[in-house]
């Protein structure tokens, strides 16, 4: 696989990382993530431990620390909420910098964010060492609904034709004048979208006759079966065991 | 170059009297009969609306119900054989990208013969054989939106011909095609053994590829015969809607 052609999150390399099997790392995010988010919020060491196995994990796949932070700021929307917390939570109150703020309020927002950056960290992991393609072929392995498979992947061969669809409608649109600068122009906005809603169903029902004629009878060939040792496995799974560890710790410290 | 139909194997495609109504009561085919032997490259010619696609939609049972057969290889196309005969019939569409729907160009054509159930080397070996067969082995990990138009053409042309089909029916193939890609596909389609129906508008490229030219006419087969003399055919082309590019003089060109 060439460069420009991988979607943007993924970054191309070949550590042992990159080589695992994509359902080990999606199982390992997935059971990672579950044990972080079951860690007592006190236990706030328990946390940064947890970093620093992230950060080994980004140490073993070449990921440079910049790259992650820099993706990590996708979070921001949702950590807007963890800031608001320690304002109007209810209870008993501290005085920091002159604000009166919530107890409870700070350890909820402390809660969110240092679980959220965690989660959000270990996928962005995921998916700068995984490619796309590969991870729908982890998902189809783990027996996710075949049809959920089937929808995402279409999604990733049409999206760039439908976007491209989009921009000829916009072009075709300003050549004739059309600026879209206010709420009158809503209406012919809302058309373009109807407009391009019809065209990508026809596109489906083509897409679906091209697909019959080619022997389509429900289900979609399993074209490359991905398996995975039981060494593959054990390295995958080093991360969520450590992590348990780390948790089951924090409960009974 | 042309293989004449030998009366010992069957006919590829043989059409006896197909007529066609959509449901909403429009009539496309009257009664069309036609036979296309083995190894023979046919152009299918008529002016828009003249049943061209219904005619189409026909030799691999996506449109039944109507009257008449339609026999490919000697197998009747009915709910019976219609694995086999989606196997034997392959279609390229005019828009590659609702052809090609998968995420890699290997996986789309490996899409066919994976769901007919051949699996691992095989898969691989048939895969790489048609790729290479229209010069497109490099780009098999490729997605098909990263291709050029014309590359995305000859891989459609891959994920049906890895079927090894009986008769490669093409619909439009020159369409949205520079001069360069148009002549890559002439290329491809006369080096390969196999018989080719050619629905087409592009006149000098049917002058081209096919000996053989039919046309289709409100929903009946209006002419059928070599192709430089249905195209040096004024009153013919006039009463049916076919013209050629200005300038374009088909008794001048050496087939």
């Amino acid at each position: 696989m060439g460069a420009g052609h991988a979607h943007k999150l993924y970054r191309h390399g070949h550590s042992p990382v990159h080589g695992l099997p994509p359902h080990t790392k999606l199982a390992a995010v997935f059971c990672f993530v579950i044990v972080v988010v079951s860690t007592p919020r006190e236990a706030m060491w328990a946390f940064a431990l947890y970093a620093v196995l992230l950060a080994a994990v980004a140490y073993a796949a070449r990921v440079p620390a910049g790259f992650l932070l820099k993706r990590l700021l996708i979070e921001i929307p949702f950590v807007a909420f963890a800031v608001l917390m320690p304002f109007v939570a209810q209870g008993e109150r501290v005085d920091v910098l002159g604000m009166s703020l919530s107890v409870n309020g700070l350890w909820g927002a402390w809660n969110v964010l240092a679980k959220g950056t965690l989660g959000v960290a270990a996928s962005v992991l995921l998916a700068s060492t995984t490619e796309l393609r590969e991870l729908l072929l982890g998902l189809q392995r783990l027996r996710l609904p075949p049809l959920l498979v089937q929808i995402a992947s279409f999604m990733i061969r049409y999206g760039d034709v439908i976007t491209d669809e989009m921009r000829r409608m916009k072009i075709a649109r300003e050549s004739r004048g059309f600026e879209a600068s206010g709420v009158k122009h809503w209406g012919v906005l809302a058309k373009s979208a109807g407009a391009l809603f019809i065209r990508s169903y026809e596109r489906g029902e083509r897409v679906h006759l091209a697909m019959v004629s080619r022997g389509y009878a429900g289900s979609m060939p399993v074209i490359d079966d991905v398996s995975a040792s039981r060494a593959q496995w054990s390295y995958a799974l080093t991360l969520p065991c450590a992590a348990l560890v780390v948790c089951l710790l924090g409960w009974l410290l | 170059m042309t293989v004449s139909p030998t009366p010992l194997s069957p006919a590829s495609l043989e059409v006896g009297g197909l007529a066609y109504a959509y449901p909403d009561g429009h009539q496309a085919l009257f009664g069309v009969d036609l036979t296309i032997g083995r190894g023979e490259r046919v152009a299918l010619l008529g002016p828009n609306g003249a049943g061209k696609t219904t005619l189409v939609l026909h030799l691999n049972g996506i449109l039944t119900g109507g009257a008449g057969t339609v026999t490919v290889a000697g197998l009747p196309v009915g709910k019976r054989h219609m694995a086999e005969i989606r196997r034997k019939v392959g279609i390229v569409f005019q828009d590659p990208d609702d052809q090609l729907f998968m995420p890699t160009v290997r996986e789309d054509v490996a899409f066919g013969p994976a769901a007919a159930g051949v699996k691992g080397p095989e898969l691989e070996a048939r895969v790489h054989k048609a790729l290479a067969q229209v010069g497109m082995a490099d780009f098999a990990d490729r997605p098909p939106h990263h291709l050029s138009f014309g590359q995305r053409r000859r891989v459609a042309v891959a994920t049906v011909l890895v079927m090894e089909p009986e008769i490669l029916v093409l619909d439009e193939p020159s369409s949205n095609l520079d001069p360069a890609s148009r002549r890559e596909l002439a290329d491809i389609l006369r080096s390969l053994d196999v018989t080719v129906l050619m629905v087409t508008h592009d006149l000098p490229y049917a002058l081209e590829l096919c000996p053989r030219s039919v046309i289709l006419s409100e929903g009946v087969i209006a002419a059928d015969g070599t192709t430089g003399d249905l195209l040096a055919d004024e009153d013919l082309m006039r009463a049916h809607r076919l013209e050629l590019p200005f300038g374009f003089d088909p008794k001048s060109v050496k087939v």
